[in-house]
């Protein structure tokens, strides 16, 4: 943790007071920590290098605004539907998940606290973030598309089931930070326990329950499984997410990586790169957010 | 009113609402609605758990009826004469996870320990970020690059491995077969996933060793390595195995990426190298064109995948909150 020595004393203090087998496994284990994180390095550089060069080529203007091409195997065409159905999939299930998500949080910490029910409901959701979302995708076409048929809310409700634990948690934790003191102060000014909640509570742990939301979001903007059972395909634009089929950037990802063809290839590269943008974006945004915050806290 | 407005002027920050004092039952009402609206809210999680216990299994039912135990136990799966043994399927499941955390406990750990304990520290953020853009980049793109790049870019080494040791016993029972879409390419692109996973999570449960401890370790005149071995491992091996087991959890469950890479031949072989299938995997690839009894079967196939990972996170949680309350009270 704390550095009581600088490096360079401490290395000879060891050589001059510990045995050659004790330095060499000291020595060896210095490797093993050194090189995992190279070994972890690595794969990050590579799909990130091979997204970005073989993506870069396919942005265009008419890649954002064009329909799918009909024939994938030729080149052509754009990614238009795909980009505004992740951001309008993503964001039904963001309007779904995030008050629901803070309510529940809300309850756990500033009513349940360490009572059965809050108990159960935090390890609950714990649980729910296991779930795999493959089955999250299952789930809503067994309740929603079996009976509403094929449409990006059915997406929006699965993407929805996976945020939600993620914000429970982490706006819980969030909720933890916000002094005692704070609250204190706004109920000797007359204010009810709601108030006191929503006025004071709340607006003072806005920049991590931000951050925690955004993270959330930036994971099911990348989810593949849950959409391909839940949305259909769609070439065109559709910007009614109860009715008619949708596509996704993830889902286009998919069915493209698939096949043998080169444009259809390509095409899945071009569609990996501005996934990743947008998830990269978000992703830190929400630690710039966070960090903010943290240094304000500091301050 | 204008006692409101009075209150307002005077405690502008919390909104004043002085007044409920005055209207004690009014001001209750309240809290108790809003109390209500928030426990409903939680209580959605355990609506929605219940939900996909009871609605996919409903679905799943005729396929559950129709094979009874042989569903798990049978590695028969032919769609078109409605046999539906999915024990190949698990077993594509477990392998594959299991070369994962093979592959990712050794690096995550080495990472968890390298961030706390021995980088310098104006590299402990940037480690932590490079763990944060892993975990963000979405599977299908780590799938992606499986599929295109990964799989014929290692297919060459499969073969080298499996003429060197291939006709070795032991060795050759396990490194054999020469397919670059495999259990192996699976279970790697599995590792690059799970790693950034179990590293946050033991890298969260190392913090908590207490320096006193690392201090009378060093102060034993113990090296870096043995102060690591006596100080910060036993204090958190209960925390590091539970966050293995959620990165189990998260191998089992993941889909796409295993789809691309696995090669969807269901079969049970000791092989790394040859093409498997997984649950998740067989699910995503043929629910597009089945029907009936088929897609009953693979909703089936779901309700075991929850069963396994509910089983799993489940007790990795238990682990990691009895790890919880020890360093609390300690």
């Amino acid at each position: 943790m704390t550095e009581l020595i600088s490096p360079d004393v401490e290395q000879l203090l060891l050589d001059a007071t510990t045995s050659r087998s004790r330095r060499f496994k000291n020595r060896l284990a210095s490797v093993w920590m050194l090189g995992a994180l190279l070994v972890a390095v690595v794969p990050l550089a590579l799909v990130i290098g091979y997204v970005l060069f073989k993506g870069i080529g396919q942005l265009s203007v008419a890649w954002f605004t064009e329909d799918l091409p009909t024939i994938t195997r030729k080149a052509g065409g754009g990614m238009g539907p795909a980009i505004v159905g992740t951001l309008l999939i993503t964001l039904g299930a963001a309007v779904m998940a995030i008050p629901l998500g803070i309510l529940g949080a809300i309850y756990l910490h500033e009513y349940g606290g360490k009572g059965r029910t809050a108990r159960l409901i935090r390890f609950m959701a714990d649980v729910m973030t296991g779930v795999p979302s493959i089955v999250m995708g299952l789930f809503v076409y067994t309740v929603w598309t079996l009976t509403f048929g094929l449409n990006g809310f059915g997406g929006s409700l699965a993407l929805g089931c996976l945020m939600l634990p993620i914000i429970i948690r982490t706006t819980e934790e969030m909720l933890r930070l916000v002094p005692d003191e704070l609250r204190q102060a706004s109920y000797a000014l007359g204010n009810r326990k709601w108030r006191t909640i929503l006025t004071v509570v709340l607006p003072a742990s806005f920049g991590g329950i931000t951050s925690g939301v955004m993270i959330a979001i930036a994971r099911a903007a990348g989810e593949t499984a849950p959409l391909v059972f839940t949305i259909g395909a769609a070439r065109n634009l559709n910007l009614n997410i109860f009715e008619g089929p949708m596509t996704a950037l993830s889902v286009q990802i998919f069915g493209n990586a698939q096949t043998p063809f080169e444009a259809a290839q390509s095409r899945a590269w071009g569609a990996a790169l501005t996934l990743v943008a947008i998830v990269f974006a978000m992703t830190i945004l929400a630690r710039y957010v966070s960090s903010r915050v943290a240094r304000r806290h500091a301050a | 009113m204008t006692l409101l407005s009075h209150d307002d002027s005077v405690a502008p920050a919390g909104g004043g609402d002085a007044l409920s004092l005055l209207e004690p039952t009014s001001g209750r009402r309240g809290d108790s609605a809003f109390k209500f609206v928030a426990l409903v809210a939680g209580l959605v999680v355990l609506v929605i758990l219940g939900l996909i216990a009871f609605s996919t299994t409903k679905e799943a039912w005729p396929a559950f009826k129709q094979e009874g135990l042989g569903f798990v136990t049978s590695s028969t799966w032919i769609p078109a004469e409605g046999k539906f043994g999915a024990l190949a399927f698990i077993y594509g499941t477990v392998l594959s996870s299991l070369i994962a955390l093979v592959l990712a406990v050794p690096v995550s750990l080495g990472i968890a320990l390298y961030a706390n304990e021995a980088a310098p520290r104006r590299l402990r953020k940037p480690v932590v970020y490079v763990m944060d853009l892993l975990a963000a980049i979405p599977s299908v793109v780590y799938g992606l690059w499986g599929i295109i790049v990964l799989a014929p870019a290692i297919q060459p080494v499969y073969k080298a491995i499996s003429g060197a040791v291939g006709d070795i016993p032991v060795l050759g029972w396990f490194f054999n077969g020469d397919s670059g879409r495999s259990y192996m390419t699976a279970g790697i692109i599995l590792a690059i996933m799970i790693t950034p996973i179990i590293t946050s999570l033991s890298r969260e449960v190392i913090a908590t060793v207490p320096s006193a401890q690392r201090e009378a370790a060093y102060g034993m005149g113990a090296t870096r390595w043995e102060m690591i071995r006596a100080a910060v491992l036993p204090w958190s091996r209960g925390g590091i195995v539970g966050s293995v087991m959620l990165g189990l959890g998260r191998a089992m469950g993941e889909t796409i990426a295993v789809a691309l890479v696995i090669g969807s031949q269901p079969q049970i072989t000791t092989h790394l190298f040859e093409a498997g299938d997984s649950m998740a995997a067989v699910i995503v690839n043929q629910f597009g064109e089945a029907s009936g009894i088929h897609r009953a079967a693979l909703i089936g196939l779901g309700v075991v995948l929850f069963g396994v990972t509910i089983i799993v996170n489940v007790s990795a949680r238990g682990i990691v909150s009895q790890f919880d309350r020890r360093s609390q009270g300690a």
